[in-house]
Protein backbone atom coordinates (compact mmCIF):
# COMPACT_ATOMS: atom_id res chain seq x y z
CA UNK A 1 0.00 0.00 0.00
CA UNK A 2 2.48 2.67 -1.38
CA UNK A 3 1.69 6.15 -1.39
CA UNK A 4 1.26 6.65 -5.29
CA UNK A 5 -1.57 3.98 -5.22
CA UNK A 6 -3.77 5.45 -2.75
CA UNK A 7 -3.08 9.19 -5.11
CA UNK A 8 -3.75 7.34 -8.54
CA UNK A 9 -7.38 6.00 -6.54
CA UNK A 10 -7.67 9.60 -4.91
CA UNK A 11 -7.30 11.08 -8.67
CA UNK A 12 -9.93 8.37 -10.32
CA UNK A 13 -12.25 9.35 -7.71
CA UNK A 14 -11.73 13.12 -8.03
CA UNK A 15 -12.13 12.60 -11.65
CA UNK A 16 -14.90 10.58 -11.75
CA UNK A 17 -16.81 12.77 -9.69
CA UNK A 18 -16.27 15.74 -11.20
CA UNK A 19 -17.11 14.17 -14.72
CA UNK A 20 -20.46 13.05 -13.15
CA UNK A 21 -21.14 16.41 -11.46
CA UNK A 22 -20.53 17.94 -14.74
CA UNK A 23 -22.41 15.68 -16.70
CA UNK A 24 -25.21 16.01 -14.41
CA UNK A 25 -25.33 19.78 -14.73
CA UNK A 26 -25.30 19.76 -18.15
CA UNK A 27 -28.27 17.69 -18.37
CA UNK A 28 -30.33 20.18 -17.01
CA UNK A 29 -29.72 22.19 -20.26
CA UNK A 30 -29.81 19.02 -22.24
CA UNK A 31 -33.04 18.38 -20.90
CA UNK A 32 -34.68 21.53 -21.72
CA UNK A 33 -32.74 21.35 -24.96
CA UNK A 34 -33.88 18.52 -26.56
CA UNK A 35 -37.10 18.33 -25.22
CA UNK A 36 -37.65 21.64 -27.28
CA UNK A 37 -35.25 20.21 -30.42
CA UNK A 38 -38.12 17.07 -30.31
CA UNK A 39 -41.16 19.81 -30.01
CA UNK A 40 -40.28 21.94 -32.68
CA UNK A 41 -38.95 24.47 -30.36
CA UNK A 42 -36.39 26.24 -30.12
CA UNK A 43 -35.51 26.37 -26.24
CA UNK A 44 -33.41 28.10 -23.64
CA UNK A 45 -31.67 30.56 -25.61
CA UNK A 46 -31.86 33.73 -23.70
CA UNK A 47 -29.54 33.69 -20.51
CA UNK A 48 -25.47 35.57 -21.94
CA UNK A 49 -22.77 36.75 -20.33
CA UNK A 50 -21.75 40.15 -22.35
CA UNK A 51 -24.43 39.52 -25.05
CA UNK A 52 -22.64 35.60 -25.53
CA UNK A 53 -25.45 33.40 -25.50
CA UNK A 54 -23.52 30.17 -26.02
CA UNK A 55 -26.96 27.83 -27.24
CA UNK A 56 -28.13 28.90 -23.72
CA UNK A 57 -25.50 26.79 -21.79
CA UNK A 58 -25.52 29.54 -18.91
CA UNK A 59 -28.87 28.73 -18.09
CA UNK A 60 -27.79 25.61 -15.88
CA UNK A 61 -25.43 28.25 -14.03
CA UNK A 62 -27.94 30.83 -13.85
CA UNK A 63 -30.36 28.26 -12.58
CA UNK A 64 -27.99 27.02 -9.63
CA UNK A 65 -27.40 30.44 -8.84
CA UNK A 66 -31.45 31.43 -8.49
CA UNK A 67 -31.75 28.28 -6.51
CA UNK A 68 -28.94 29.02 -4.04
CA UNK A 69 -30.12 32.65 -3.46
CA UNK A 70 -34.07 31.43 -3.00
CA UNK A 71 -34.91 31.20 0.42
CA UNK A 72 -34.12 27.74 2.65
CA UNK A 73 -38.03 27.21 4.15
CA UNK A 74 -38.43 24.18 6.92
CA UNK A 75 -42.19 23.90 7.54
CA UNK A 76 -43.47 23.98 11.37
CA UNK A 77 -43.97 20.91 12.44
CA UNK A 78 -41.52 18.96 10.16
CA UNK A 79 -38.84 16.30 11.43
CA UNK A 80 -35.96 19.54 11.14
CA UNK A 81 -33.29 16.74 11.19
CA UNK A 82 -34.48 14.39 8.73
CA UNK A 83 -35.91 17.32 6.73
CA UNK A 84 -32.35 18.26 6.09
CA UNK A 85 -30.80 14.79 6.01
CA UNK A 86 -33.14 13.61 3.05
CA UNK A 87 -31.75 15.67 -0.08
CA UNK A 88 -28.53 15.03 0.97
CA UNK A 89 -29.28 11.29 1.61
CA UNK A 90 -30.59 11.02 -2.63
CA UNK A 91 -27.63 13.18 -3.81
CA UNK A 92 -24.74 11.07 -1.62
CA UNK A 93 -26.28 7.81 -2.70
CA UNK A 94 -26.52 8.47 -6.37
CA UNK A 95 -22.73 9.50 -6.64
CA UNK A 96 -21.09 6.65 -4.44
CA UNK A 97 -22.79 4.00 -7.12
CA UNK A 98 -20.32 5.67 -9.92
CA UNK A 99 -17.26 4.42 -7.92
CA UNK A 100 -18.04 0.77 -8.71
CA UNK A 101 -18.52 1.99 -12.55
CA UNK A 102 -15.61 0.95 -14.90
CA UNK A 103 -15.00 3.96 -17.02
CA UNK A 104 -11.53 2.35 -19.16
CA UNK A 105 -9.22 -0.57 -19.92
CA UNK A 106 -6.42 -1.01 -17.53
CA UNK A 107 -3.74 2.19 -18.29
CA UNK A 108 -0.04 0.86 -18.13
CA UNK A 109 2.65 3.46 -16.23
CA UNK A 110 5.99 2.10 -16.16
CA UNK A 111 5.65 -0.93 -13.78
CA UNK A 112 1.96 -0.05 -12.57
CA UNK A 113 -1.53 -1.40 -14.00
CA UNK A 114 -4.04 1.08 -13.56
CA UNK A 115 -7.54 -0.17 -13.53
CA UNK A 116 -9.58 3.12 -14.85
CA UNK A 117 -12.22 2.59 -11.95
CA UNK A 118 -12.71 4.62 -9.10
CA UNK A 119 -13.13 1.55 -6.85
CA UNK A 120 -12.68 -2.21 -8.25
CA UNK A 121 -15.04 -4.00 -5.75
CA UNK A 122 -15.04 -7.97 -6.85
CA UNK A 123 -18.60 -7.86 -6.16
CA UNK A 124 -19.37 -4.13 -8.05
CA UNK A 125 -23.06 -5.27 -9.01
CA UNK A 126 -24.05 -5.69 -6.14
CA UNK A 127 -22.53 -2.82 -4.38
CA UNK A 128 -24.53 -0.49 -6.98
CA UNK A 129 -27.67 -1.57 -6.68
CA UNK A 130 -27.42 -1.48 -2.44
CA UNK A 131 -26.64 2.17 -3.50
CA UNK A 132 -29.16 2.96 -5.71
CA UNK A 133 -31.71 0.90 -3.21
CA UNK A 134 -29.88 3.58 -0.53
CA UNK A 135 -31.40 6.33 -2.51
CA UNK A 136 -34.99 5.55 -1.98
CA UNK A 137 -34.18 6.82 2.00
CA UNK A 138 -34.04 10.23 0.50
CA UNK A 139 -37.59 10.55 -1.08
CA UNK A 140 -39.12 8.39 1.87
CA UNK A 141 -37.56 10.61 4.45
CA UNK A 142 -38.75 13.67 2.54
CA UNK A 143 -42.28 12.60 2.57
CA UNK A 144 -42.06 11.59 5.78
CA UNK A 145 -40.23 14.41 7.66
CA UNK A 146 -42.35 17.02 5.72
CA UNK A 147 -45.24 16.94 7.80
CA UNK A 148 -47.76 17.41 4.75
CA UNK A 149 -49.87 14.83 3.67
CA UNK A 150 -49.42 15.54 0.00
CA UNK A 151 -45.31 14.69 0.08
CA UNK A 152 -46.43 11.50 2.68
CA UNK A 153 -48.34 10.21 -0.23
CA UNK A 154 -45.52 11.53 -2.59
CA UNK A 155 -43.12 9.27 -0.14
CA UNK A 156 -45.63 6.57 0.21
CA UNK A 157 -45.52 6.31 -3.72
CA UNK A 158 -42.29 6.23 -4.25
CA UNK A 159 -41.07 3.47 -1.57
CA UNK A 160 -44.08 1.46 -3.35
CA UNK A 161 -42.52 2.23 -7.01
CA UNK A 162 -39.01 1.68 -5.58
CA UNK A 163 -40.00 -1.60 -4.24
CA UNK A 164 -41.49 -3.02 -7.18
CA UNK A 165 -39.09 -2.23 -10.09
CA UNK A 166 -35.94 -3.10 -7.84
CA UNK A 167 -37.30 -6.49 -7.81
CA UNK A 168 -37.58 -6.62 -11.46
CA UNK A 169 -34.21 -4.92 -11.77
CA UNK A 170 -32.11 -7.31 -9.75
CA UNK A 171 -34.18 -10.32 -11.26
CA UNK A 172 -33.25 -9.07 -15.31
CA UNK A 173 -29.50 -8.39 -14.28
CA UNK A 174 -29.70 -12.21 -13.12
CA UNK A 175 -29.60 -13.54 -16.80
CA UNK A 176 -25.99 -11.21 -17.45
CA UNK A 177 -24.52 -12.51 -14.59
CA UNK A 178 -25.19 -16.14 -15.52
CA UNK A 179 -24.10 -15.57 -18.89
CA UNK A 180 -20.92 -13.97 -17.68
CA UNK A 181 -20.17 -15.31 -14.59
CA UNK A 182 -18.75 -12.71 -12.33
CA UNK A 183 -20.13 -9.90 -9.89
CA UNK A 184 -17.27 -7.85 -11.00
CA UNK A 185 -18.14 -4.86 -13.38
CA UNK A 186 -14.95 -4.54 -15.05
CA UNK A 187 -14.58 -8.38 -15.93
CA UNK A 188 -18.39 -8.19 -17.12
CA UNK A 189 -16.93 -5.58 -19.13
CA UNK A 190 -13.87 -7.67 -19.79
CA UNK A 191 -16.01 -10.76 -21.30
CA UNK A 192 -17.88 -8.38 -23.52
CA UNK A 193 -14.84 -8.17 -25.39
CA UNK A 194 -15.12 -11.49 -26.89
CA UNK A 195 -17.10 -12.32 -30.39
CA UNK A 196 -19.60 -14.61 -31.56
CA UNK A 197 -20.05 -15.73 -35.12
CA UNK A 198 -16.27 -16.27 -36.09
CA UNK A 199 -15.82 -12.63 -34.89
CA UNK A 200 -18.39 -10.54 -36.31
CA UNK A 201 -20.87 -9.88 -33.58
CA UNK A 202 -19.56 -9.00 -29.99
CA UNK A 203 -20.72 -10.56 -27.22
CA UNK A 204 -22.33 -7.45 -25.68
CA UNK A 205 -24.76 -8.11 -23.28
CA UNK A 206 -27.75 -6.48 -25.20
CA UNK A 207 -26.95 -9.16 -27.99
CA UNK A 208 -26.63 -12.67 -25.27
CA UNK A 209 -29.73 -11.19 -23.05
CA UNK A 210 -31.80 -8.63 -25.08
CA UNK A 211 -35.44 -9.60 -23.41
CA UNK A 212 -33.35 -8.36 -20.17
CA UNK A 213 -32.40 -5.58 -21.88
CA UNK A 214 -36.03 -4.50 -22.33
CA UNK A 215 -37.06 -5.34 -18.91
CA UNK A 216 -34.02 -3.69 -17.20
CA UNK A 217 -34.55 -0.67 -19.14
CA UNK A 218 -38.19 -0.53 -18.13
CA UNK A 219 -37.19 -0.92 -14.93
CA UNK A 220 -33.97 1.43 -14.54
CA UNK A 221 -36.52 4.53 -15.75
CA UNK A 222 -38.88 3.40 -13.25
CA UNK A 223 -36.18 3.86 -10.81
CA UNK A 224 -35.14 7.46 -12.08
CA UNK A 225 -38.16 8.59 -10.86
CA UNK A 226 -38.54 10.59 -14.22
CA UNK A 227 -41.82 10.45 -16.73
CA UNK A 228 -43.22 8.08 -17.92
CA UNK A 229 -42.51 6.84 -13.71
CA UNK A 230 -42.81 10.13 -11.87
CA UNK A 231 -45.49 9.41 -9.91
CA UNK A 232 -43.57 10.17 -6.09
CA UNK A 233 -42.52 13.31 -8.01
CA UNK A 234 -45.59 13.92 -10.15
CA UNK A 235 -44.24 17.77 -10.77
CA UNK A 236 -46.93 18.85 -12.74
CA UNK A 237 -50.35 17.95 -10.64
CA UNK A 238 -50.42 15.38 -8.23
CA UNK A 239 -47.51 16.59 -6.14
CA UNK A 240 -44.63 15.00 -4.67
CA UNK A 241 -42.32 13.95 -2.09
CA UNK A 242 -40.30 17.63 -2.17
CA UNK A 243 -43.37 19.56 -2.52
CA UNK A 244 -42.65 21.36 0.96
CA UNK A 245 -38.52 21.91 -0.38
CA UNK A 246 -37.37 25.07 -1.75
CA UNK A 247 -33.87 26.86 -2.82
CA UNK A 248 -30.91 24.15 -3.11
CA UNK A 249 -32.48 21.25 -1.08
CA UNK A 250 -35.03 21.09 -4.05
CA UNK A 251 -31.86 21.73 -6.56
CA UNK A 252 -30.28 18.77 -4.52
CA UNK A 253 -33.31 16.53 -4.94
CA UNK A 254 -33.70 17.40 -8.82
CA UNK A 255 -29.79 16.92 -9.19
CA UNK A 256 -30.29 13.51 -7.41
CA UNK A 257 -32.62 12.88 -10.51
CA UNK A 258 -30.20 13.46 -13.19
CA UNK A 259 -27.03 12.16 -11.62
CA UNK A 260 -29.37 8.44 -11.46
CA UNK A 261 -29.83 9.46 -14.86
CA UNK A 262 -26.49 9.46 -15.68
CA UNK A 263 -25.83 6.17 -13.29
CA UNK A 264 -28.68 3.85 -14.91
CA UNK A 265 -27.71 5.18 -17.76
CA UNK A 266 -23.48 3.95 -16.90
CA UNK A 267 -25.11 0.67 -16.01
CA UNK A 268 -26.91 0.03 -19.10
CA UNK A 269 -23.54 0.38 -20.88
CA UNK A 270 -21.54 -1.69 -19.03
CA UNK A 271 -23.61 -4.04 -18.55
CA UNK A 272 -25.00 -4.69 -21.82
CA UNK A 273 -23.12 -2.33 -24.62
CA UNK A 274 -19.88 -3.57 -23.21
CA UNK A 275 -18.66 -1.01 -21.38
CA UNK A 276 -15.67 1.19 -22.64
CA UNK A 277 -15.40 -1.85 -25.22
CA UNK A 278 -14.99 -0.82 -29.07
CA UNK A 279 -15.61 -3.03 -31.38
CA UNK A 280 -12.77 -5.00 -32.36
CA UNK A 281 -9.98 -3.14 -30.31
CA UNK A 282 -7.90 -5.53 -28.46
CA UNK A 283 -5.88 -4.47 -25.63
CA UNK A 284 -2.52 -4.28 -28.74
CA UNK A 285 -4.78 -2.76 -31.66
CA UNK A 286 -7.53 -3.22 -33.80
CA UNK A 287 -8.15 -6.97 -35.16
CA UNK A 288 -10.50 -7.28 -37.79
CA UNK A 289 -12.56 -10.05 -38.56
CA UNK A 290 -11.29 -9.82 -42.30
CA UNK A 291 -7.82 -10.37 -40.50
CA UNK A 292 -5.93 -7.15 -40.73
CA UNK A 293 -4.68 -5.40 -37.72
CA UNK A 294 -4.00 -1.96 -36.65
CA UNK A 295 -1.34 -1.84 -34.16
CA UNK A 296 -2.07 1.27 -30.92
CA UNK A 297 -0.15 1.71 -28.24
CA UNK A 298 -1.44 1.36 -25.21
CA UNK A 299 -2.24 5.04 -24.37
CA UNK A 300 -4.53 4.98 -27.11
CA UNK A 301 -6.50 2.30 -27.03
CA UNK A 302 -7.33 3.55 -22.96
CA UNK A 303 -8.27 6.38 -24.21
CA UNK A 304 -10.51 5.31 -27.44
CA UNK A 305 -11.81 2.96 -24.36
CA UNK A 306 -13.17 6.07 -22.29
CA UNK A 307 -14.50 7.70 -25.72
CA UNK A 308 -16.56 5.06 -26.27
CA UNK A 309 -17.64 4.73 -23.23
CA UNK A 310 -18.71 8.52 -22.89
CA UNK A 311 -20.36 8.14 -26.48
CA UNK A 312 -22.65 4.84 -25.35
CA UNK A 313 -23.10 6.98 -22.35
CA UNK A 314 -24.88 9.86 -24.28
CA UNK A 315 -26.72 7.18 -26.33
CA UNK A 316 -28.34 6.16 -23.64
CA UNK A 317 -28.77 9.30 -21.56
CA UNK A 318 -30.57 10.69 -24.92
CA UNK A 319 -32.83 7.82 -25.03
CA UNK A 320 -34.18 7.91 -21.64
CA UNK A 321 -34.15 11.70 -22.23
CA UNK A 322 -36.28 11.04 -25.10
CA UNK A 323 -38.74 8.30 -23.42
CA UNK A 324 -39.09 10.95 -20.52
CA UNK A 325 -40.12 13.78 -23.00
CA UNK A 326 -42.20 11.01 -25.38
CA UNK A 327 -44.56 8.75 -22.79
CA UNK A 328 -47.43 10.02 -20.44
CA UNK A 329 -47.40 9.00 -17.21
CA UNK A 330 -48.61 5.77 -16.13
CA UNK A 331 -51.86 5.63 -13.54
CA UNK A 332 -50.69 3.96 -10.37
CA UNK A 333 -52.44 0.96 -11.16
CA UNK A 334 -50.61 0.70 -14.59
CA UNK A 335 -47.65 0.74 -12.78
CA UNK A 336 -48.43 -1.86 -10.49
CA UNK A 337 -49.81 -4.02 -12.63
CA UNK A 338 -46.85 -3.28 -15.24
CA UNK A 339 -44.07 -4.05 -12.30
CA UNK A 340 -45.42 -7.12 -11.06
CA UNK A 341 -47.32 -9.09 -13.54
CA UNK A 342 -45.49 -8.10 -16.48
CA UNK A 343 -42.00 -7.20 -15.66
CA UNK A 344 -41.55 -9.44 -12.90
CA UNK A 345 -42.81 -12.63 -14.68
CA UNK A 346 -40.74 -12.11 -18.20
CA UNK A 347 -37.69 -11.84 -15.37
CA UNK A 348 -38.49 -14.92 -14.24
CA UNK A 349 -38.95 -16.44 -17.59
CA UNK A 350 -35.74 -14.83 -18.65
CA UNK A 351 -33.84 -16.11 -15.67
CA UNK A 352 -35.09 -19.64 -16.72
CA UNK A 353 -34.42 -19.38 -20.65
CA UNK A 354 -30.94 -18.33 -19.97
CA UNK A 355 -30.46 -21.62 -17.41
CA UNK A 356 -31.79 -23.87 -19.93
CA UNK A 357 -29.55 -22.18 -23.23
CA UNK A 358 -26.28 -22.15 -20.80
CA UNK A 359 -27.04 -25.72 -19.83
CA UNK A 360 -27.16 -27.29 -22.64
CA UNK A 361 -24.34 -25.20 -24.51
CA UNK A 362 -22.13 -26.57 -22.03
CA UNK B 1 -77.58 -4.99 -34.41
CA UNK B 2 -75.96 -2.18 -35.77
CA UNK B 3 -79.38 -0.27 -36.19
CA UNK B 4 -80.89 1.53 -34.01
CA UNK B 5 -84.25 0.77 -34.60
CA UNK B 6 -83.39 -3.01 -34.33
CA UNK B 7 -81.77 -2.58 -30.99
CA UNK B 8 -84.54 -0.62 -29.57
CA UNK B 9 -87.09 -3.30 -30.81
CA UNK B 10 -84.45 -6.16 -29.31
CA UNK B 11 -84.05 -3.95 -25.87
CA UNK B 12 -88.11 -4.13 -25.82
CA UNK B 13 -88.50 -7.57 -26.40
CA UNK B 14 -86.55 -8.33 -22.90
CA UNK B 15 -87.53 -5.78 -21.44
CA UNK B 16 -90.36 -6.83 -19.82
CA UNK B 17 -90.92 -5.05 -16.43
CA UNK B 18 -92.53 -8.23 -14.46
CA UNK B 19 -89.75 -10.38 -14.85
CA UNK B 20 -87.08 -10.82 -12.08
CA UNK B 21 -84.08 -10.63 -14.80
CA UNK B 22 -85.28 -7.98 -16.33
CA UNK B 23 -82.65 -5.09 -15.03
CA UNK B 24 -80.03 -7.52 -15.56
CA UNK B 25 -81.25 -8.31 -19.22
CA UNK B 26 -80.92 -4.42 -19.92
CA UNK B 27 -77.57 -4.60 -18.41
CA UNK B 28 -76.31 -7.39 -20.49
CA UNK B 29 -77.62 -5.82 -23.98
CA UNK B 30 -76.15 -2.73 -23.41
CA UNK B 31 -72.93 -4.46 -22.67
CA UNK B 32 -73.19 -6.23 -25.98
CA UNK B 33 -73.76 -3.38 -27.66
CA UNK B 34 -71.04 -1.54 -26.38
CA UNK B 35 -68.30 -4.27 -27.27
CA UNK B 36 -67.50 -2.71 -31.31
CA UNK B 37 -66.46 0.51 -30.06
CA UNK B 38 -64.27 -1.11 -27.02
CA UNK B 39 -61.68 -3.15 -28.65
CA UNK B 40 -60.18 -5.50 -26.27
CA UNK B 41 -56.34 -4.74 -26.40
CA UNK B 42 -54.00 -7.64 -27.91
CA UNK B 43 -51.88 -9.32 -25.97
CA UNK B 44 -48.90 -8.11 -28.20
CA UNK B 45 -50.42 -4.25 -27.21
CA UNK B 46 -50.79 -4.45 -23.51
CA UNK B 47 -47.27 -5.07 -23.13
CA UNK B 48 -46.96 -1.72 -24.35
CA UNK B 49 -44.27 -2.17 -26.61
CA UNK B 50 -45.76 -1.31 -29.98
CA UNK B 51 -47.22 2.05 -28.47
CA UNK B 52 -43.94 3.22 -26.74
CA UNK B 53 -41.81 2.11 -29.78
CA UNK B 54 -43.86 4.10 -32.51
CA UNK B 55 -44.19 7.17 -30.11
CA UNK B 56 -39.78 7.14 -29.55
CA UNK B 57 -40.42 6.85 -33.70
CA UNK B 58 -42.32 9.84 -34.22
CA UNK B 59 -40.47 11.81 -31.57
CA UNK B 60 -37.18 10.87 -32.55
CA UNK B 61 -37.82 11.75 -36.14
CA UNK B 62 -38.50 15.43 -34.94
CA UNK B 63 -35.33 15.19 -33.05
CA UNK B 64 -33.64 14.28 -35.52
CA UNK B 65 -34.94 16.36 -38.30
CA UNK B 66 -35.14 19.32 -36.66
CA UNK B 67 -31.06 18.82 -34.67
CA UNK B 68 -29.90 18.15 -38.58
CA UNK B 69 -31.32 21.52 -39.79
CA UNK B 70 -30.31 23.17 -36.47
CA UNK B 71 -26.66 22.38 -37.01
CA UNK B 72 -26.90 23.46 -40.79
CA UNK B 73 -28.20 26.58 -40.15
CA UNK B 74 -25.21 26.95 -38.03
CA UNK B 75 -23.21 26.89 -40.54
CA UNK B 76 -25.50 29.35 -42.55
CA UNK B 77 -26.94 26.87 -44.69
CA UNK B 78 -30.87 25.78 -45.56
CA UNK B 79 -31.90 28.57 -43.82
CA UNK B 80 -35.29 28.31 -45.87
CA UNK B 81 -35.44 25.06 -44.30
CA UNK B 82 -37.54 25.78 -40.78
CA UNK B 83 -36.06 23.50 -37.81
CA UNK B 84 -38.50 25.35 -35.25
CA UNK B 85 -42.10 26.62 -35.86
CA UNK B 86 -41.15 29.44 -32.78
CA UNK B 87 -41.21 33.17 -33.89
CA UNK B 88 -38.73 35.31 -31.24
CA UNK B 89 -40.85 37.45 -30.75
CA UNK B 90 -39.74 40.84 -29.36
CA UNK B 91 -36.40 40.96 -31.79
CA UNK B 92 -37.98 39.34 -34.91
CA UNK B 93 -41.87 40.09 -34.63
CA UNK B 94 -44.30 37.79 -36.45
CA UNK B 95 -45.31 37.93 -40.20
CA UNK B 96 -48.53 39.51 -40.34
CA UNK B 97 -51.00 39.49 -43.19
CA UNK B 98 -50.47 42.81 -45.72
CA UNK B 99 -53.56 43.91 -44.97
CA UNK B 100 -53.93 43.71 -41.17
CA UNK B 101 -55.00 47.12 -39.60
CA UNK B 102 -52.12 48.38 -37.10
CA UNK B 103 -50.35 51.14 -36.28
CA UNK B 104 -51.47 54.31 -38.06
CA UNK B 105 -49.06 56.14 -40.14
CA UNK B 106 -49.96 59.77 -41.68
CA UNK B 107 -48.72 59.70 -45.73
CA UNK B 108 -45.61 62.35 -46.59
CA UNK B 109 -45.90 64.31 -50.06
CA UNK B 110 -42.38 64.33 -52.19
CA UNK B 111 -40.84 67.39 -50.03
CA UNK B 112 -42.05 65.87 -47.04
CA UNK B 113 -44.85 67.67 -45.60
CA UNK B 114 -48.29 66.02 -44.87
CA UNK B 115 -50.41 64.77 -47.39
CA UNK B 116 -53.43 65.15 -45.54
CA UNK B 117 -55.59 68.43 -46.13
CA UNK B 118 -57.15 68.79 -42.62
CA UNK B 119 -60.23 67.97 -44.50
CA UNK B 120 -62.01 66.36 -41.25
CA UNK B 121 -63.49 63.87 -42.66
CA UNK B 122 -61.69 60.86 -40.19
CA UNK B 123 -62.19 62.99 -37.53
CA UNK B 124 -65.99 62.98 -38.52
CA UNK B 125 -66.02 59.42 -39.29
CA UNK B 126 -64.02 58.35 -36.27
CA UNK B 127 -66.23 55.93 -34.36
CA UNK B 128 -64.36 56.45 -30.72
CA UNK B 129 -62.99 60.30 -31.52
CA UNK B 130 -59.83 59.65 -31.36
CA UNK B 131 -58.40 62.05 -34.20
CA UNK B 132 -58.39 65.73 -33.26
CA UNK B 133 -57.22 68.26 -36.19
CA UNK B 134 -56.08 71.69 -36.21
CA UNK B 135 -56.88 73.11 -39.32
CA UNK B 136 -54.32 75.85 -40.92
CA UNK B 137 -53.84 77.75 -44.02
CA UNK B 138 -51.29 76.36 -46.24
CA UNK B 139 -49.15 78.70 -47.76
CA UNK B 140 -48.82 77.23 -51.36
CA UNK B 141 -52.74 78.46 -53.41
CA UNK B 142 -52.76 75.17 -55.24
CA UNK B 143 -53.61 73.61 -51.58
CA UNK B 144 -56.32 74.48 -49.39
CA UNK B 145 -55.53 73.73 -46.05
CA UNK B 146 -53.01 71.36 -44.29
CA UNK B 147 -52.83 69.73 -39.72
CA UNK B 148 -51.08 72.42 -38.07
CA UNK B 149 -51.88 69.30 -35.33
CA UNK B 150 -52.96 66.18 -36.05
CA UNK B 151 -53.14 64.25 -32.79
CA UNK B 152 -54.47 60.46 -32.61
CA UNK B 153 -55.29 58.58 -29.20
CA UNK B 154 -54.04 54.85 -29.57
CA UNK B 155 -55.87 54.41 -26.19
CA UNK B 156 -59.31 55.37 -27.23
CA UNK B 157 -59.19 54.42 -31.13
CA UNK B 158 -60.58 50.51 -31.85
CA UNK B 159 -58.44 50.09 -35.28
CA UNK B 160 -61.86 49.48 -37.32
CA UNK B 161 -60.22 51.35 -40.26
CA UNK B 162 -62.63 53.75 -41.55
CA UNK B 163 -60.27 56.79 -41.18
CA UNK B 164 -58.28 54.88 -43.83
CA UNK B 165 -61.19 54.12 -46.04
CA UNK B 166 -62.57 57.32 -45.84
CA UNK B 167 -59.34 59.61 -46.66
CA UNK B 168 -60.06 61.47 -49.83
CA UNK B 169 -56.29 61.82 -50.32
CA UNK B 170 -55.06 58.77 -49.16
CA UNK B 171 -52.93 60.57 -46.40
CA UNK B 172 -53.67 57.87 -43.32
CA UNK B 173 -52.51 54.48 -43.73
CA UNK B 174 -52.99 51.25 -41.00
CA UNK B 175 -49.87 49.72 -42.45
CA UNK B 176 -47.06 50.02 -40.28
CA UNK B 177 -46.94 46.68 -39.28
CA UNK B 178 -46.80 47.48 -35.26
CA UNK B 179 -49.07 46.07 -32.82
CA UNK B 180 -47.05 45.59 -29.48
CA UNK B 181 -48.07 49.47 -28.79
CA UNK B 182 -47.78 49.70 -24.92
CA UNK B 183 -46.88 52.67 -22.37
CA UNK B 184 -46.48 53.66 -19.03
CA UNK B 185 -49.01 56.14 -19.35
CA UNK B 186 -51.99 56.99 -20.88
CA UNK B 187 -50.64 60.86 -22.27
CA UNK B 188 -47.89 58.38 -23.93
CA UNK B 189 -50.51 56.82 -26.14
CA UNK B 190 -51.58 59.82 -27.79
CA UNK B 191 -50.06 60.51 -30.90
CA UNK B 192 -49.19 64.24 -32.79
CA UNK B 193 -48.22 64.90 -36.20
CA UNK B 194 -44.44 64.28 -35.83
CA UNK B 195 -44.69 61.15 -34.38
CA UNK B 196 -47.27 59.67 -37.02
CA UNK B 197 -45.48 61.67 -39.82
CA UNK B 198 -42.21 59.24 -38.67
CA UNK B 199 -42.80 55.83 -38.54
Amino acid sequence: MDIIAVLIKFILAAVTIVVVFSIAGLLTWVERKQSAVMQDRIGANRAAIFGITAFGLFHAIADVLKMLSKEEFIPAGANKFLFNLAPYLSVTFALVGFAAIPFGNQLIWGDRVIELQAANINVALIFVFAMMSMGVYGVVLAGFSSNNNYAFLGGMRGAAQMIAYEVTMGAAIMGIIMVFNTLDLQQIVRAQGAYLFGGWLPKWGVFCQPLAFILFLTAATAETKRTPFDLPEGESEIIGYFVEYSGMKFGMFFLADLIETVLVAALMTTLFLGGWQVLYLFPDGFHFPWGSFIALPNIAVAILGMVAFIIKLSFFIWLLMTVRWTLPRFRYDQLMRLGWKILLPASLVNIAVTAIILTLLR
Amino acid sequence: MENPQQKRQELEKYFDAQSPFALFRVAQMKRSWQKPNRRELSWWENTYIPSVASGLWLTSKHFFYNFFFHILHLFGLFKNVKAAVTFEYPEKPRPLAARARTRHRLTKREDGSPRCVACMMCETVCPARCIEITAAEHPDPNIEKYPAEFILDLGKCVYCGFCVEVCPEDAIRMDTQRLDIAEYTRESMIYNKERLLNG
